[in-house]
């Protein structure tokens, strides 16, 4: 009897492990579609689809310490613009220009970032962790504003000239390069974090979220596993900074806003927490839909979004990939 | 000396405008457990009823207060029966993702309605002129902000220490099951709350229009001092709001006297340090 019970969960298990590499390779497969379709849909608009795929890396790092360990956050943005400024301050102040070596400065500027607001938003929670995510994003403005000599303050940073790629792709004026390069670069990140959600530290993340008194009890340190994460959230984020950076070529101080943080949270919820498929699709959503109504009215743009917020919430919870991937499963399960 | 003097009239006057403004948030959170974050949109309701009553209408200051204190509550009531009374006991992503849906769709409505431009409210005569002290004559203004506060702490104060009401919101504060179960009908201590929370918090906007000017903007902007009073007073707590704000309320001035460059700078620096050190509240982490 035990000998069945054990074969038949073995044969859960690997019918899972096959379900969720499927998805992998259509989770890709969508990318690389959509990403296809945005190109010869909108060749005119390259430097939007580059856009939201910066963003969409913000609000995936974003996923990560929100939606798989539960922190509630309202200042992301500052390992964003933290990356974003790396970036910029390497081309615009010491002349290194090579885009590859200009992401990396990102990577690291993001992770460093996320290593710091990890270490002091793990200092208390609820209300209070919430208001130090802001006090955070409005230290890293403020900084970034007084240091104008190295950051440009509030005129932003220009002179951020990157080299073509390997010495080969041309940035060209209508942004067919950076638009291949943030596709590359979001199909790696994507695939790295699927390993990493699906990897044991990710599902120690998630317990986390469920019940942190029982993952202190099974002898799993839960601040470290949250700075970990929110290093390596840094890094993405930081990504999609330096992405940001080299393909507008300028860095201004909106990255590091408030604004900048509540919109990506509204991405996230629009999107579904705790799946980076949701991320994905609040990101488009949300762009899309701020693309459209600004160039309609942008009056009634703030009046919109909250709105938008207080239907989601309302009426569906889960986001927008959540709310489908439930209706799916159940008709999957309704099907014998 | 005479520096010192004004940083401590205007550091008090402002603090104690923070406190009527923040109480009202503190009180609802500890009650009702919802990160609030519109909160700072309904002291800016208040601020656009009066500036419209006073100035547009012409009819003086004392029912410029009396109308937008009304008027925010008329409006309020509802979005607690049919927004928040949703959220009750929600994770607190959903709050913050509601309260923050709500404050983004009053900025843009207050946007439309009044125009982006500041809104000042005319003060009555009495306020505008300086009142001598014998040794220095400082304005009418902050001192009558300096006296609605100690007022507001004085009769919520009585309020919640003394009368009956104030038994069944401390019973349920502490515990809304347990209170409920007794007969406490908490639905109705949480709606009447939320009206004095709201009432407050417009009575503060306009009272504190001089300090912190009517804008749309105002919502967020002075939002997040708003509740950086109540998590470092720790939330339910009238003694700690009012420590914190005078506290936070000193630090700001001075920093704008003295380093007006870096004022914010230190600020949100100063209470960074603050709840790194007390997570839980001034009152409660001093434990």
């Amino acid at each position: 009897m035990a000998v069945d019970v054990s074969s038949r969960d073995m044969g859960a298990m690997r019918r899972r492990r096959r379900r969720s590499l499927m998805r992998d390779v259509v989770g890709v497969g969508v990318i690389v579609l959509a990403a296809a379709i945005g190109y010869f849909a909108f060749p005119d608009n390259l430097a939007l689809l580059t856009r939201i795929i910066a963003v969409a890396l913000l609000v995936l790092s974003l996923d990560l310490v929100t939606g798989y360990c539960g922190v509630a956050t309202l200042g992301h943005a500052a390992l964003f613009g933290s990356g974003a400024y790396a970036a910029g301050i390497l081309s615009a102040h010491f002349g290194i220009n090579d885009p590859l070596l200009m992401t990396l400065a990102g990577l690291i500027g993001g992770a460093l970032a996320g290593l710091l607001s990890g270490l002091v938003m793990l200092r208390a929670h609820g209300l209070p962790q919430l208001v130090l995510s802001i006090a955070l994003i409005h230290l890293f403005h403020e900084l970034a504003n007084k240091m104008s000599s190295f950051t440009g303050g509030s005129d932003g940073l220009s002179g951020i000239a990157p080299d073509p790629i390997f010495g080969r792709f041309e940035f060209d004026l209508f942004g067919n390069t950076a638009y291949v390069f943030a596709v590359v670069m979001l199909l790696v990140v994507f695939v790295l974090l699927r390993i990493l959600v699906r990897s044991p530290f990710g599902m120690l993340c998630r317990g986390l979220k469920e019940d942190p008194l029982r993952i202190r009890a099974m002898g799993a340190s839960p601040k470290r596993a949250i700075v970990k994460m929110y290093g390596i959230s840094g890094a993405v984020a930081g990504l999609g900074g330096a992405l940001n950076a080299i393909s507008t070529q300028v860095v201004g101080l909106d990255t590091l806003s408030f604004t900048q943080s509540a919109e990506a949270l509204v991405m996230l919820a629009l999107g579904g927490t705790g799946s980076l498929f949701g991320a994905l699709a609040g990101t488009v959503a949300f762009m899309m839909f701020q693309d459209y109504v600004s160039s309609v009215n942008p009056f009634h743009w703030l009046t919109m979004v909250g709105a938008l917020l207080i239907a989601v919430v309302l009426f569906a919870p889960k986001g927008i990939y959540g709310t489908v991937a439930a209706f799916l499963e159940k008709r999957r399960e309704g099907r014998p | 000396m005479q520096t010192i003097f004004s940083i401590g009239i205007d550091a008090l006057a402002y603090g104690m405008i923070l406190f009527v403004i923040s109480i009202g948030l503190s009180v609802t959170m500890g009650l009702m457990r919802v990160v609030n974050l519109a909160h700072g949109a309904f002291a800016m309701i208040g601020g656009y009823v009066a500036s419209y009553i006073s100035r547009d209408l012409g009819l003086g200051y004392a029912p410029a207060i009396l109308a937008a204190v009304v008027a925010t509550i008329v409006i309020a009531v509802p979005i607690e029966r049919f927004l928040y009374r949703r959220i009750y006991g929600a994770p607190e992503l959903t709050q913050v993702l509601m309260t923050i849906g709500i404050t983004f769709c009053i900025i843009g409505l207050a946007n439309y309605l009044m125009g982006p431009t500041l809104k000042t409210i005319p003060l009555s005569d009495v306020l505008q002129q300086p009142v001598d002290l014998g040794f220095r004559s400082i304005s009418a203004h902050r001192l009558f902000a300096i006296f609605c506060g100690l007022a507001v702490a004085l009769c919520l104060w009585l309020a919640i220490e003394k009368t009956g009401f104030g038994i069944r919101l401390r019973a349920s504060v502490d515990n809304a099951a347990m209170a409920s179960a007794l007969g406490v009908r908490t639905e109705i201590i949480y709606a009447v709350s939320f009206a004095v929370a709201v009432g407050l918090a417009a009575f503060g906007g306009v009272v504190g229009a001089e300090l912190l000017p009517v804008e749309p903007y105002y919502a967020l902007r002075y939002l997040v001092t708003f509740l950086v009073v109540v998590s470092v007073g720790g939330a339910g707590s009238i003694g700690g709001t009012l420590l914190a704000c005078l506290l936070l309320g000193a630090v700001d001035t001075t920093g704008r006297y003295l380093l007006p460059e870096f004022g914010e700078f230190f600020f949100y620096l100063a209470v960074i340090a603050i709840i790194c050190v007390f997570p839980n509240g001034l009152m409660k982490g001093a434990k």
